[in-house]
């Protein structure tokens, strides 16, 4: 079982913004889906996990990609060619 | 020579698209002077891409999915984007931010989802032909609830350039129509490799579908006839694997294990990776934006607050649980193990037998808020599930109607042996007609 806390923390985690009723909604919703989630106790695995995959490795070569301009032709703010984002500190 | 139009004045009377417009330009190709639609999470040059979602409202591609360009490429008109639920998760498309897509077949129904927009444009003759993506059954559930024929392809073998990502190690764009013919057609123009999507495989389809499966070992897991499924959807699919059996094809019965845990470990598997991915989302780049004046936090709060929907945002929290320090050991590793039994047991049934066969969905589609609890709406998506988790092959094909609702058949098959589960889609919708 989780908590509203615990509910509240992950969204901070999230940073989904979270209201009062949508926490205890939430919080109602969530602990019947992880309790079927128990299920996966049950599960024995001895083999590997990733079998059949492989990785497939490319050159490392600089290739044409879009314009500055279009890359920033959706965003609301932007700064000398740059995106202006919040402020961090 | 100046490029051809074609006009699409079709009425759109059961809200499948979110973008549409009245005349296309086609080009010379396979797909010459065929309308086609597309779901709204695959990229489209210089016309909105929203996702289903508010918080992509008013974002315009600088350019195209892969999948886009080869329908351009193959002179396809390109006439619209359709509705989903938002991001692709949901199983009705009631989650769109955009309200939701009737079902052409009863319009208190809904149409299945999340590619609840294609399907609805294929089945009520808007278009021929239409992509849809699918994570967890989002092609086979919309074309099931809508008597058309949809394939998420083996993993790999589409490129997923340009789709906008909910769970990368799942999701497959594919092709929706109203025939097996319509579909493997689609994707012949939609195959092949892409160097921009690294899990791409260079693995091109090539098919004309095929009316010959005589020998064709056809198994028969009796977890896909489980307790869940409606009892006149179970008789109805069994008659229609009877027919292939008709037409040649030997009937094993067998059994799939896995199946008790698929649905959990589908469940924690996309919500991971949805919260990892749909993170980008703070309306910095694209979108609605955030407020760059208050702090980091505060802004992408209050921006992801407004932007994202209830199911979406139950899922980021769930996602971003089952990752946390302290709870990724119970859930994601233990999910990604059961994966793993999932991917063994359908190569132990796939030494044995060609393809598999059973219900798409458990059920006829459901009344507009008939699941209002998560929980038992993700129980529906039981059948379609353990595909994505192996990244196998599987087709939805009509096979009849329950209370005059459409019911499909599903059949799966081996890793690159899209061709077969054509095929036999073929030769059961052939004897069908």
């Amino acid at each position: 079982m989780i908590g509203e806390k615990d509910v509240e923390h992950i969204a901070v985690l999230a940073d989904i913004g979270i209201s009062k009723e949508e926490l205890e909604k939430f919080t109602t919703q969530i602990n019947p889906i992880l309790e079927y989630f128990e299920i996966l106790d049950q599960v024995c695995r001895t083999g590997p996990e990733n079998e059949g995959t492989a990785n497939i490795f490319r050159e490392d070569k600089v290739t044409p990609s879009l314009a500055q301009g279009e890359v920033l032709s959706n965003a609301r703010e932007t700064e000398d060619g740059f995106f202006r984002a919040p402020r961090v500190m | 020579m100046p490029a051809r139009r074609i006009r699409f004045d079709e009425e759109d009377r059961f809200g499948a698209f979110l973008w549409k417009r009245d005349e296309a330009p086609t080009g010379e190709g396979r797909l010459s002077g065929i309308p086609v639609a597309v779901k709204d999470n695959i990229s489209t040059r210089g016309i909105p891409t929203t996702c289903g979602s508010r918080i992509l409202e008013g974002y315009i591609p600088p350019y195209d999915a892969f999948v886009v360009d080869r329908l351009i490429a193959e002179g396809a008109a390109v006439v619209g984007k359709t509705n989903m639920d938002e991001f692709g998760m949901g199983t009705t498309t009631e989650n769109s931010a955009y309200g939701p897509t009737r079902n052409p077949h009863d319009e208190g129904r809904v149409p299945g989802g999340s590619s609840g927009g294609s399907a609805a444009a294929i089945a009520s003759g808007m278009v021929r032909m239409a992509l849809g993506t699918d994570t967890g059954g989002s092609i086979r559930c919309p074309a099931a609830f809508c008597g058309i024929v949809g394939l998420k392809p083996t993993y790999g073998r589409v490129s997923r350039y340009g789709l906008v990502a909910y769970a990368n190690s799942l999701e497959q764009i594919g092709p929706m129509g109203r025939t097996v013919a319509d579909v493997s057609l689609l994707m012949e123009a939609i195959s092949g490799y892409d160097a921009r999507d690294s899990t791409a495989a260079d693995r091109a389809y090539l098919h004309t579908p095929q009316q010959e499966i005589r020998g064709l070992r056809v198994g028969v897991p009796e977890e896909f006839f489980g307790s869940g499924v409606d009892p006149a959807v179970a008789a109805l699919v069994w008659k229609a694997i009877e027919r292939l059996e008709e037409c040649g094809a030997e009937i094993i019965t067998c059994t799939m294990p896995s199946m008790a845990y698929a649905l959990a470990a589908y469940y924690v598997t996309c919500m991971s990776e949805a919260s990892s991915n749909l993170a980008r989302f703070d309306g910095v780049r694209y979108g609605p934006p955030c407020d760059v004046r208050s702090s980091w936090h505060d802004a992408f709060q209050e921006r992801r607050k407004d932007g994202f929907g209830p199911e979406v945002r139950r899922r980021i929290l769930l996602g971003t649980f089952a990752l946390s320090s302290g709870y990724y050991g119970r859930y994601y590793a233990k999910a990604q193990a059961a994966r793993a039994n999932v991917r063994a047991d359908f190569a132990r049934l796939f030494a044995d037998v060609d393809v598999l066969a059973g219900p798409t969905m458990p059920t006829i589609a459901f009344r507009f808020s008939e699941k209002s609890d998560p929980l038992s709406m993700y129980l529906s998506d039981i059948l379609t599930v353990p595909a994505n988790l192996a990244g196998v092959p599987a087709i939805s094909v009509p096979c009849g109607t329950v209370r005059g609702m459409p019911v499909g058949l599903q059949i799966t098959g081996r890793h690159f042996e899209d061709e077969r589960v054509v095929d036999t889609a073929y030769v059961y919708e052939q004897v069908a007609a």
